[in-house]
């Protein structure tokens, strides 16, 4: 179609004829190809050649400044047999799985409460949202002072009750320590879930609620069979992405604990960062890195085919 | 006309917020409504805010009264002091972190939103052979992990002769930033009505003329979005930033904090927040502005 008009154009012209360089300009492929060039670029060069050559790097024994040699996978029976490493597994399965399922729950519950009509929605709407832009370092830097084993307010405040009498030591227990990176990576999670979420509920339309209740459906029965159906594909979204980004957390437990203590708080992210950057073992880090490409993969290949259904549902064509 | 073009896109605007929200909320009673809404919607608001206030606070205080709670209040301050924020500008290099934070933001989204209004254009406009294959691999790519990455991409920096410079993470953060913003305008010049375009060609108009006055024009609050999201993504970002930098003067503000606030084990907490809040300060402003963008740059790039 858009050629044809373009040839229209310039058979027009009596000057000059149709130039091999014409129609290499109306040639949608070879245009293209410079459109994606720049884009193409980026994403080869410092995406999927670092991707490659981390997967390569698993099977060497490289180290810092020294490339390394083919090792098979001697890497990964040596991170078979490592406690550490399988404590990191336990710990970031643990992570994603009860931030997420409280980031989801609270996300929602968030959501719904905002779909409210109230005074100054638009600000406190607003406000949900500043945790999810502060940057995370800067936020967490925040909590470290929070679970300060001396000075802490939260300590202060409980004593002060008369709760408890001497002070919580938060990141110095294993479990406290735990619970505690687990909160603050809940606390920057839920305005992401629940400012989507709300997005979602804003594209249901009221008539159903005026339906529902006419026939004398409750809160909970509007909630189970008009909500939460319509809502589900945007759920599966957003939760693939926080689950996505709370497994390969690093930041957090960096500035919070730097896995400590004794590896109690360690997730693949931050181990593999000690002993790729901080011990210099390239090839072990890899290895570390590589091994959670499959729960990565895992997860995408869930939501691959929640987005297949979703257009499914919808009678979308699949553009 | 942008207006109608983002509600078309399915992005939440302000008129569609304001539309149907009133609803049936008559039906409740206001004390119901005290206990089930504004209650617990309190509690998580005191929740999500109370960092940010202690943040402020302790950033405030004066030295002996951070570490005294018997005396005084630890939740207010009587003699509130800007000493923590003067040693910060004019003892140590924190202008300069900024300074290299704001650089390393705004290049890095400049080539990304530049490289992806290319890609999405192609992809949506152009659909040449194996488009939709690439669209596909371009999300896919938004859903690689930098935690993945950093390994083998700081020996591929090395190799590069990038290690230590800026330029190691302009070049290197496009590749969280292009997936996105190239997934956000592609939803964006969908909604642009592929009739301007016909009409354009018919009038004489290359691809480029195209793109420029006509498409680019039309999707502006889109780039607003993209923009502001992808400069929120840099400065946000750690990991590359804490692997491929060394020397004190190139870091970036969240890397410099972590790393040159702690003396030993007495650690500085009137400067660490002071710190943390002027390093927050930038993006909530920004926020503050373009907060309709924000939310439809979030919410669009999960619907696509």
């Amino acid at each position: 179609m858009t050629d044809v008009a373009v040839d229209a154009r310039q058979t027009k012209r009596p000057i000059r004829a149709v130039t091999p360089w014409d129609r290499l300009k109306a040639n949608h492929n070879w245009l293209s190809a410079w459109f994606m060039l720049p884009t193409a670029a980026f994403l080869i060069l410092f995406l999927a050649y670092p991707l490659a050559l981390g997967v390569w790097l698993s099977f060497t024994d490289a180290r810092v400044g020294r490339a390394g040699i083919f090792v098979g996978l001697e890497n990964y029976e040596w991170l078979w047999d490592d406690s550490v490493f399988w404590l990191s597994v336990f710990n970031t399965l643990l992570y994603t799985f009860v931030a997420s399922t409280f980031k989801f729950a609270i996300g929602l519950y968030l959501a719904l409460l905002l779909n409210q009509h109230m005074p100054f929605k638009a600000i406190i709407r607003a406000i949900v949202l500043i945790p999810f832009i502060v940057p995370t370092v800067l936020s967490a830097i925040a909590f470290w002072w929070i679970f300060d084993s001396q000075f802490s307010i939260v300590s202060w405040t409980l004593k002060k009750a008369g709760l408890i009498s001497t002070n919580i030591d938060f990141l110095g227990d294993f479990w406290n320590a735990r619970w505690s990176v687990i909160f603050a990576n809940v606390w920057r999670g839920v305005p992401f879930v629940a400012i989507t979420l709300l997005a979602g509920l804003q594209t249901v339309s009221p008539t159903l609620y005026e339906a529902a209740t006419i026939d004398g459906a409750s809160r909970w029965q509007m909630f189970r069979h008009v909500t939460y159906p319509l809502l589900t594909p945007i759920i599966a979204v957003v939760m693939t992405f926080s689950v996505l980004f709370t497994f390969t957390d690093f930041q957090l437990i960096w500035v919070l604990t730097r896995g400590g203590p004794v590896n109690a708080t360690h997730l693949m992210a931050t181990l593999g960062y000690q002993r790729a950057i901080g011990g210099g073992y390239l090839g072990e880090g890899a290895a570390i890195a590589t091994a959670m490409i499959p729960f990565l993969l895992g997860v995408i290949l869930i939501s691959w085919f929640g987005l297949q259904r979703r257009r499914w549902q919808q009678g979308e064509s699949n553009d | 006309m942008t207006d109608t073009l983002a509600e078309k896109a399915g992005m939440p605007s302000a008129h569609a917020i304001a539309d149907h929200s009133e609803g049936m909320s008559y039906l409740q009673t206001l004390p119901r409504r005290l206990v089930t809404v504004y209650l617990p919607l309190s509690i998580i608001l005191l929740v999500l805010l109370f960092p940010f206030y202690w943040m402020a606070l302790t950033a405030i205080k004066p030295d002996n009264q951070l570490l005294d709670m018997e005396r005084v209040n630890p939740f207010w301050t009587t003699a509130p002091t800007l000493k923590h924020f003067y040693n910060l500008l004019f003892q140590t290099n924190y202008p300069l972190w900024l300074w290299n934070t704001m650089f390393v933001a705004v290049s890095a989204t400049i080539i990304s939103i530049i490289a992806s209004v290319f890609a999405a254009y192609a992809i949506v406009r152009l659909r040449y052979r194996g488009a939709r294959w690439v669209g596909g691999a371009i999300f896919l790519a938004y859903l690689v992990p930098p935690s993945i990455l950093f390994i083998p991409l700081s020996t591929v920096v090395f190799q590069y002769g990038l290690f230590d410079s800026p330029f190691a993470l302009i070049l290197t953060y496009p590749t969280i930033l292009i997936p996105f913003s190239t997934w956000l305008l592609m939803g964006y010049f969908k909604t642009i009505p592929f009739e301007l375009e016909e009409c354009a060609l018919i009038d004489g108009a290359s691809r480029w003329q195209i793109l420029i006055k006509i498409v680019l024009p039309l999707a502006v609050p889109g780039l607003i979005s993209a923009f502001i999201f992808c400069f929120t993504l840099c400065w946000n970002e750690f990991i590359y930033a804490l692997t491929f930098l060394s020397t004190t003067a190139h870091k970036t503000v969240p890397v410099a904090i972590v790393n040159e606030f702690v003396d030993g084990d007495i650690y500085r907490w009137g400067s660490l927040m002071a710190g943390a809040l002027a390093g927050s300060l930038p993006l909530v402003i920004l926020y503050a502005f373009f907060v309709e963008h924000y939310v439809s740059a979030m919410t669009g790039a999960v619907k696509e």
